[in-house]
């Protein structure tokens, strides 16, 4: 029997990795929106695990949601993220500091 | 142990493995393709905890679509890779330390003691003929109605706003301009001249 803790464990997990993904790769976006891709997992694994153990439908709907939210996302990030290599031939952090006052 | 929860065992632990492997790869490739078994993986989970319809979902939308996307500006742009990896070993301990913080607080919070199996007993399994999708689809296409199609619109948004981000006019292409095709006149384009019939002396 899978109970709900096993479920909400594995989501933190996923999201301590994200969070510790963010701190290691602080120098790359694209490491950095895939930590984000991550963080948004761990999110629906506890949304579904709790749909699932309450027989509450909602939640998988919920889950829709937050997953075109992140596709959008996804892909205006990397538009943004493709216009700024074309300005600045860079995707560095420590080099993005035009609006640094 | 179960079945059904060894099964669940081997799927956390292979999405745990490449959530690592995504984490802490150099290459940013690597990554991706770390990301797209930590999808697999996780759509496997999801299927345990019966819900079909989202990890179908999760493999089309995400694997088939997101992480093809971030495959492709991945390899289209010339990253140096030396120069992104730099300060990886100094923030180490700081990551980690960060990492084992928030899951030592959160397994406090919703570990076994609160949420295990005796406290919220796993529901029963629905019967062979329950329709995940069908069931779904009745709650999206009524209840939640607005918020689908408020959904689309933001869509619409994403589609266009890539699109115009990353649209930029090449100097150097010959361009067609319909605007003046279709604008002209006979006037303009021929011009009918008066002139003797030329014959043979």
């Amino acid at each position: 029997m899978i109970a709900l803790s096993d479920y909400l464990i594995l989501g933190a997990v996923l999201f301590a990795l994200s969070v510790a993904g963010i701190f290691l790769n602080r120098k790359n976006v694209i490491i950095l929106m895939m930590a984000i891709e991550l963080m948004l997992l761990a999110v629906n694994i506890n949304f579904i695990a709790f749909s699932h153990f309450l027989g509450d439908l909602n939640g998988q709907v919920f889950v829709f949601f937050i997953l075109t939210v992140a596709a959008a996302e996804a892909a205006i990030g990397l538009a943004i993220l493709v216009v700024l290599f074309r300005a600045r031939r860079t995707i560095n952090v420590a080099e993005l500091d035009t609006l640094k006052g | 142990m179960t079945f059904e929860l060894f099964i669940f065992y081997v799927f956390a632990t292979v999405t745990v493995a490449s959530a690592v492997v995504v984490i802490s790869s150099r290459n940013p490739v690597y990554s991706a393709l770390a990301l797209v078994l930590t999808f697999f993986s996780c759509s496997g989970i999801w299927m345990l905890a019966e819900a079909e319809f989202l990890a179908i979902v999760l493999v089309l939308v995400y694997v088939g679509a997101v992480m093809v996307l971030f495959l492709f500006v991945v390899m289209m742009l010339d990253i140096n890779i030396a120069v992104l990896s730099q300060g990886f070993m100094s923030y180490l301990p700081v990551g980690v330390g960060v990492a084992l913080a928030v899951v030592a607080e959160m397994a406090l919070l919703v570990g076994s003691k609160y949420f295990g199996a005796d406290i919220i007993p796993p529901p029963e399994r629905h019967v062979a003929e329950y329709n995940n999708t069908a069931e779904l689809g009745n709650v999206l296409y009524t209840v939640h109605m607005y918020a689908f199609e408020i959904a689309s619109v933001i869509l619409l948004v994403a589609i266009i706003a890539a699109i115009v981000l990353t649209l930029r006019k090449r100097p150097l292409t010959r361009y067609q301009s319909p605007e003046k095709q279709v604008a002209v006149r006979r006037e303009d384009r021929i011009r009918v001249i008066n002139m003797k019939a030329e014959t043979e002396e």
